[in-house]
Order: structure tokens, then sequence, then C-alpha cells
């Protein structure tokens, strides 16, 4: 165990029992609004004080670590879901046509500003959660495709895959069975970093109004109501800032721990 | 060499065919009827009609999307439906704000980076290279339109240095500036930190490398090792990275550009989408695709002039 690694994975697991503890409990509800105690400074009865509206500002963040977490997990997801089957095919095809065309699909995407996509995906979709989802996604997809095909390419060259197909295994089963396993590490260590990228990402398309849509609370929102308060009331504004802050950064140090942790001699991109 | 600059012209043109499919399909054909899009449902049948006839929905999409590519190529953008005015104009107008502010970020993320990072890999394992990547983990994890909300707290309502937003124009130039400087500190923070780890790791393989230990052993301290090899080569993969961020500054300046209200493409972007003025949208986010696209190849070609070994790689 190193340094990064603890303090990393200790991080996010508050993230994710503060988003688990919010599906039993919450210490106020945040549907009910109570206007005259609005903008409560940090207290004994309101930890982290009031919004505009009212409502316990830590109870949103639960809420919101919720939509957060489910946002970027499931957008991990897709692009894991659909990235590494496209890497693997590519390896297992290396040199061919069909390893050029995923290829040049990658860097056709990677070419997209991701941000005006995703405002643009929301926009002629509609801005909801699903949609943000949808356009983080699409920008993993590449991700993973790369570094899948990249990991698997070597891999190819080893004597036990040489083996495997000796014994008549053909290139489907020899990648689902031989290539994947040895290639999960990097696939782990990746996917926390995506998850934090799709986190900042869900707070910016939240924040311009284009992720979770009113009741569902979300960080980036938050932020973008506090907006015009933040110098009556600047706790409205620090509390999400440094929810998602120390999100991000639990999620980096967790990657570059498990990166260090599982295998010192893999390289992982930030993107 | 030539050989290498054809392919990769090759594959550009094929890039830009490609993306601006994408974007005429995403844009014109998934929606269904555009016209009635950008005019919503209260529309009256009459107004979806003349827009219909303006945006020349009657004839084949095949031919819209020549039509629309054909014009941008001489320059055409089409008219804005919300602005009434050519988008080409609406463009030129903006560049001059989102432009000029890349490059400010991309000077500030530069000379912020490239000092931490060297810093940090000729002092490995030390206190100063452990507060340098502590500061660039945070760097990383902070979102820029949060930081852009701090620095105008700190800066333009308690310190009243600098003003909340706005753009004053180029006619006073120091004003300009002194406008578009907490927006591109904002938006440099997060890549100087990017830019710092790129530039440390590269560095530390340079520092590795038999050719510096080479120099060490002809005499040269470890500071002019570092400074007249290591730097050097080291620079190479921290290029593509500054190209990557060129474009990303570019394009990813809309939600700053929105937090302080700078007329530049990114908030005419947001306005447009917003307005759902589909003409305006499709043409700047081409344009910005282009110019990514662009910002690549040069750097892939830059690559290949300083690199010799990078011309047969694919």
């Amino acid at each position: 165990m190193n340094r990064n690694l603890i303090i990393g994975s200790t991080l996010t697991a508050v993230f994710l029992l503060l988003a688990a503890a919010s599906f039993f409990w919450t210490p106020y509800d945040i549907q009910s609004l109570d206007i005259p105690n609005k903008l409560q400074s940090p207290s004994g009865g309101n930890l982290l004080g009031t919004d505009h509206f009212g409502r316990d500002i830590l109870s949103m963040i639960m809420m919101g670590a919720r939509t957060s977490i489910a946002v970027a997990l499931v957008a991990v997801g897709i692009g894991m879901a659909i990235g590494v089957p496209l890497g693997l095919l590519a390896a297992a095809r290396h040199g061919s046509l069909l390893d050029e065309l995923i290829m040049r699909g990658n860097d056709l995407v990677f070419a997209f500003p991701s941000l005006v996509i995703a405002i643009l995906i929301t926009a002629v979709f509609g801005a909801s959660a699903v949609n943000a989802i949808i356009a983080i996604g699409i920008f993993n997809i590449p991700v993973f495709a790369r570094l899948s095909r990249a990991a698997a390419l070597p891999l190819w060259e080893r004597d036990f895959i040489l083996a495997a197909r000796v014994c008549g295994k053909s290139p489907t089963r020899i990648s689902i069975e031989h290539i994947l396993p040895n290639m999960t590490n990097l696939m782990i260590v990746q996917g926390t970093i995506q998850f934090s990228l799709g986190i900042l990402a869900e707070a910016a398309l939240s924040y311009i109004g284009l992720g979770a849509q009113p009741p569902t609370a979300s960080w980036g929102r938050m932020l973008a109501d506090a907006q015009t308060l933040v110098s009556i009331a600047p706790h409205t504004a620090l509390v999400p800032g440094f929810a998602i802050l120390l999100m991000v950064l639990g999620l980096n140090l967790m990657g570059d721990g498990l990166r260090d942790w599982l295998d010192p001699r893999i390289r992982v991109t930030r993107a | 060499m030539i050989r290498y600059v054809l392919g990769r012209l090759i594959s550009l043109v094929i890039s830009l065919i490609v993306a601006s499919i994408v974007i005429f399909a995403v844009i014109e054909v998934i929606p269904g009827d555009p016209a009635a899009f950008m005019l919503g449902v209260n529309a009256r049948p009459d107004t979806i009609a003349a827009l219909r006839a303006e945006m020349g929905l009657d004839q084949p999409v095949i031919l819209r999307y020549f039509n629309w590519v054909t014009g941008m190529l001489q320059g055409d953008f089409g008219r804005s439906w919300t602005y009434k005015t050519p988008v080409a104009d609406l463009i030129s107008d903006r560049i001059w704000v989102s432009l000029p502010l890349a490059i400010y970020a991309l000077f500030l993320s530069t000379i912020i980076a490239f000092p931490a990072g060297i810093y940090a890999a000729s002092r490995r394992g030390g206190a100063g290279d452990i507060t340098i990547m502590g500061a660039t983990q945070l760097g990383v994890a902070i979102p820029n339109f949060w930081f852009a909300m701090i620095l105008v707290l700190l800066f333009a309502i308690n310190l009243r240095w600098f003003s909340a937003g706005g753009f004053p124009g180029w006619d006073n130039p120091l004003q300009a500036i002194k406008s578009l400087t907490l927006p591109a500190i904002a938006l440099a923070l997060p890549q100087a930190a990017i830019l710092a780890r790129v530039m440390r790791s590269s560095l530390l393989d340079m520092l590795g490398e038999d050719f510096i230990r080479t120099a060490r052993a002809k005499g040269l301290s470890r500071r002019q090792a570092l400074w007249r090899h290591a730097v050097r080569n080291a620079l190479i993969p921290v290029l593509t990275i500054i190209g990557l961020q060129f474009s990303f500054l570019l394009a990813g300046g809309i939600i700053i550009e929105q937090i302080f209200f700078l007329p530049g493409l990114g908030r005419l972007i947001f306005q447009s989408i917003s307005a759902r003025d589909l003409i305006v949208v499709e043409s700047v986010v081409m344009l910005l695709v282009f110019v990514v696209i662009l910002v690549n190849f040069a750097v892939d070609i830059a690559y290949a002039a300083v690199d010799p070994r990078l011309r047969t790689k694919t």
C-alpha cells in the first residue's frame, strides 16, 4: 500500500458512503423548502449551511454525490463496454483495414471538442442526466479502445498466446480468455481516471443547465445557483466546489496509487 | 518526408469530410425538421415554411450537404436566423476574443508549467518536487468554472482589481488584456497542472537516457546536462500536449466565456444553442473541429520534422 492509494481511496470511500447513505437518510428533506431559513451559514443545525431556498446543503451534497457518481460510473461503463472490444478487435486484426478504420475513428472522436459536442447532444436531444451520460460516455470510447489495443498488441507476441493459437483457439476466444484478463489492471486504473474526468464533466454540464434536471440534486447546478449569491453567502459556492475538488482529487490519487500498487511499469495517460 | 506529409494530408482531408458529415447529420437530419426544431412548438406554420425556404430544406439532403460544404469553402457560412447577419461576420467578430484568450491562457500555462516541471524533475523526490506534484494534483482536480467563480469573488468583488466580466473591445488594448486576465488564469490553471506533469515525466525519462550519462562523463555538470541536452529532447512530448491544449482552450472557453460575459465563439455557440439557431451552431462547431484537426496535423508535421524516426511510424 502507498500513501496516494490510502488518501485517495479514503476520500473516494467517504463520497461513496455519503451517496449510499442518501438512499436511506439525509439530515433534512431536500424537496421541502424553508425560505425563512435561507442562506444560513454553517451551524449546529445545518452543518454546511442552507441555500437560497433554505435547503440543507449537506443533504444536497449527499444527493448530488449520488447523481455525480451514477452519471460518471455509467459513462465509464459505456466507454469500457464499447471501447475495450473495439481495441481487442483492432489488436487481433493488427494491420488490417478494420484496425485502421477503428484507429482513424478514434482519432476523429478525439478531434471533436468534447464539451462542444456534449452541449450539442444535450441541446438536440434535450437536457437530462441520461443524455449527459451518453455525451460523456461517447468520449470515453476512444480512450479505452486505444488503451486496450496498445495493451493487447504486445500480449499477442507472447508465447502463451502462440500456445493458445496452436491449440486451435479462435482470435475471439484468445482475446476474451487470455488477452483481457492480462489487462484488467490497466483498465481499472484508466477507469478510475475517466471516472474522475466524468465527475468534472457532469459538474460542468449541469452547471450550464444541461445535466440532471431539478428536482434531482447535482453539484454543478448547486454552483450555478450559487453564482449570483457568492458575495453574500460564499459557503453556497465553496461547499459544492470543494465536494467536486475532493471527489476528483480522491479518484485521481486512487488511480495513481492503484497504478503503482498493481504494476509499477504501466503508464496511464490523462487526456 | 514528402511521402509522410502527403499521407498525413490525405488523412486530414478524410477526417474533415467525415467530421462534416457527422456534424451535418447530428444537426440537420436527426432533429427531423430543423426549421420546426429551431422555431419551437408554438411556431406558426407560415413562419416554419419561410425558414424552411431560407434554409433550403425543400432540397434533398445530399444537395443541402454539398451546398453547405461548398459554401464554407468559399467563406459563406450561411445566415444566422436569430442575428439576421452572415455567420461569417459573427465568427470574425467573436474570434478576436476567443483566439487572444486561448493564446493568453496557453502562454500563462506554459510559463507556469515549464519552470515547475523542470524544477520538480531536477529535484526528484525532494520537498520541492513533492510540493509541485501535490499542487498539480489540486490543479487537475479543480473545476475551472468554480475556480473562475472564486477568482471573481476574490479579485473582482473583494479586492476590486479586475472587473467581474465583460469585454471593452480592442480599442484600448490594455483594458482588453486586463479583462481577459481572470478568464485566462481560470482556463490556464488546470492546463498548467497537466503540462507540468508531462514536462516532469518527460524530463525524467530523458535524464535516464545514455546520452545524458555520456554528457556527464564528458564533464558537464548535472545542471549543464539538464539544460543543454535533456530539456530540448523532453520538449517533444510536451509540444504535442501544447498543441492539444491550444485546441482545447479555443473550444473549451465556452463556460469561462459564459461566466465572464465575454463575447467569444464559445458564448456564441452557447447562445445559438439556447436560441436553437442551428445554422450558427453547425458552422461554428465545424470551424472548431477544423481548427483542432489542423492543429493536430501541424503538430504531427512539426514532430516529424524534428524527429525523423517518427516519419515511419503510423
